[in-house]
């Protein structure tokens, strides 16, 4: 239960800005891929553009091929709906939906596509959700409380389990750590070591050392100067990346002598 | 001469001096009596007083201030008075009106058979009657209840589901379109329709898909419609706009539909703002005179049936109790009754306010732990 996704000289526009330029790379399934790189060279731009979140945005397109297994997310006729019910998303900021429960978050996939499913399987989902996300302990007593009462490090705990609850193919970060403290952090890291077991992972970070953590491969994106394209400078081992790249700009960025 | 006593300080080095605390109240006695003394000799009103006496403690209060304590704290006082003083002159019409038909309308409400009878068949002799020989006032105003109740309730729901799609599409779909900017611009042209034009409009609208002279609750309710539409319209669209886009993202990544999203998890959200907002546009039409009265006429007998018939509501029933009294020799028992339909609005809206209030609380996300 999990796909590799490869990407076919990816440009991808908001408006006519192009943002990021001529992305090559492949993802190899049920492994972690870690997106590193200054702030705007584009890294969240082109992950959103992995399950067509990216053209939420009005005005925002993209010109390339992303192979989901051989399949063009891209392609004349596919849903975007389909796709993203296949690739997953944890947001920056945790959001879950504050008119809900504990329980229903973990359900939103579930109802509001409005699947039938009786209560035992919806009470045996939520648990196995919770567990997957290292949660289930925390809450299994106020899962009828609003999802909104947990603690930041929670909350996006329960944004994974909302994530992993449509048993998706791929699971993708956006900078899931970012407003959290070391100890969510820490929980949240070593649940993306348990994730890959099996999903495929993808997760921006802006946190070298948690790329280091957590990562089998690593990619290094980078931009020229301010309203230039970002672009994909080196992807490799997370180990070769960070000890022996082969390229100056990601030496540079990985020793900390920029960005 | 060398002591071990610590020097008695009178004052803290960090403070200048301070007015005691029973400053003010020794201040506005004086400006009270002082005032009275003035109003005296210039003719007494109350009104006068009241304006003189507050003029007087401003001024003694920052003059002492500014004498003690210095030109900081004496502009502080400044300031305070006169927010003090804008607050009380805001508040005075409100406890006004309030008490005015409290005062007026009590009389007519604790009348018996007032709430639960019309005015069908009571004629002026019965109004000569209750004033020559003190028989209590004849009918009521249970069919000009029906009626607001009726012609309100049809309007809210013409107008919720056109407002709230209306605001659904210009958040959700309008991007900004020439199409969306256009139906901005008319929401709020149309906010500043004034009501008979909204009532002429229902009537013409009337004659001439249904046939002249139609006068019916339902048109009354197409006009009170035309009112409340752009009300809706602007609070929901306010509302659904302060919804995280953060959530609807979090929905699309579920695989969830766009549709689907705004109604499970976008309107959820904002339904207390909603609700509370619609509520408010309910209390902005139900005291509409004029478009009622071009457009279900005034009845003096029930009618429940809005589609046929004239109809009675409680701002025409006291347009026309007060303009055309039953009895014209007699205009008291009129005039009783007409106070008392007003308090009778004044209370709906009211509860309508109040309604509001607990919708938003009801419906509003919670944070419980």
């Amino acid at each position: 239960m999990s796909k590799r996704i490869d990407v076919k000289d990816l440009n991808v526009y908001y408006g006519k800005f192009l943002a990021v330029e001529d992305v090559n790379i492949n993802i190899e399934a049920k492994s972690v891929t870690a997106f590193i790189g200054p702030s705007g060279c584009g890294k969240s731009t082109f992950l959103r553009t992995l399950n067509r979140m990216h053209e939420v945005i009005p005005g925002a397109r993209v010109e390339g091929e992303v192979l989901l297994d051989g399949d063009n997310l891209y392609g004349p006729g596919v849903d975007p709906v389909t796709v993203r019910s296949q690739i997953g998303m944890v947001f920056q900021r945790p959001n879950p939906f504050p008119t809900m429960s504990i329980r229903d978050n973990v359900l939103a996939g579930v109802k509001l596509n409005n699947q039938k499913m009786s209560k035992g399987e919806a009470d045996a989902l939520v648990e196995r959700s919770l567990q997957g996300a290292n949660l289930w302990n925390e809450v299994k007593d106020r899962l009828a409380k609003p999802g909104s009462g947990l603690s930041g490090g929670q909350q996006q705990r329960l944004c994974i389990a909302r994530a992993i609850a449509v048993e998706p193919q791929v699971i993708l970060m956006d900078e899931p750590c970012s407003a959290l403290d070391p100890i969510s952090t820490l929980a949240i890291e070593d649940l993306i070591n348990d994730l890959k077991d099996q999903y495929t992972v993808v997760i921006v970070t802006h946190n070298m050392q948690q790329a280091a953590r957590v990562s089998d491969r690593t990619a290094f994106f980078n931009i020229a100067g301010t309203g230039k394209p970002g672009k994909l400078i080196e992807v490799g081992d997370t180990h070769t990346i960070f000890s022996n790249p082969t390229q100056k700009a990601t030496e540079d960025y990985v020793s900390g002598r920029f960005g | 001469m060398t002591s071990t006593l610590t020097p008695v300080r009178k004052r803290s080095a960090l403070t200048k001096g301070q007015l005691p605390k029973f400053a003010p109240y020794v201040v506005l006695a004086l400006a009270l009596v002082v005032g009275a003394a003035i109003m005296a000799v210039i003719g007494f009103n109350a009104f006068g007083w009241g304006i003189v006496a507050a003029i007087l403690f401003t001024a003694g209060l920052v003059g002492w201030s500014a004498a003690v304590e210095g030109g900081r704290k004496a502009k502080d006082k400044l300031a305070t008075c006169l927010v003090v003083g804008s607050f009380l002159v805001a508040l005075l019409p409100l406890i006004s009106v309030i008490l005015t038909v409290l005062i007026n309308g009590l009389p007519g409400l604790l009348d018996p058979g007032f709430l639960n009878t019309s005015m069908n068949g009571v004629t002026g002799a019965f109004d000569n009657k209750s004033v020559e020989q003190g028989a209590p006032v004849m009918g009521g105003i249970y069919h000009a209840l029906i009626g607001t109740i009726q012609i309100t309730l049809l309007a809210t729901v013409i107008s919720v589901p056109v407002g709230l799609l209306t605001a659904v599409y210009l958040v959700e779909y309008g991007e900004d379109r020439p199409l969306a900017r256009a139906i901005t611009f008319f929401v709020d042209v149309m906010t500043g329709i004034p009501s008979i034009v909204a009532g002429l409009f229902a009537a013409a609208f009337f004659f001439a898909v249904v046939g002249p002279g139609t006068k019916t609750g339902a048109v009354a309710a197409v006009a009170l419609s035309v009112l409340m539409i752009p009300v809706v319209v602007r609070s929901s669209e306010e509302m659904l706009k302060i919804v995280p886009n953060e959530l609807r993202e979090a929905a699309y990544a579920l695989g969830v539909r766009k549709w689907r999203t705004i109604l499970k998890v976008v309107i959820p959200t904002a339904i207390s703002g909603i609700a509370s907002g619609v509520t408010l546009a309910i209390a902005r039409v139900i005291g509409e005179t004029a478009p009622i009265l071009v457009t279900a006429g005034f009845a003096t007998s029930i009618n429940t049936n809005v589609f046929s018939g004239w109809m009675a509501s409680l701002p025409t029933f006291i347009y026309t109790q007060i303009l055309n009294p039953t009895s014209p020799s007699n205009p008291d028992p009129s005039s009783q009754r007409a106070w008392g339909a007003a308090l009778v609005l004044i209370i709906l809206v009211m509860l309508l306010n109040l309604g509001a209030r607990l919708i938003a609380r009801i419906f509003a996300p919670k944070t419980g732990r």
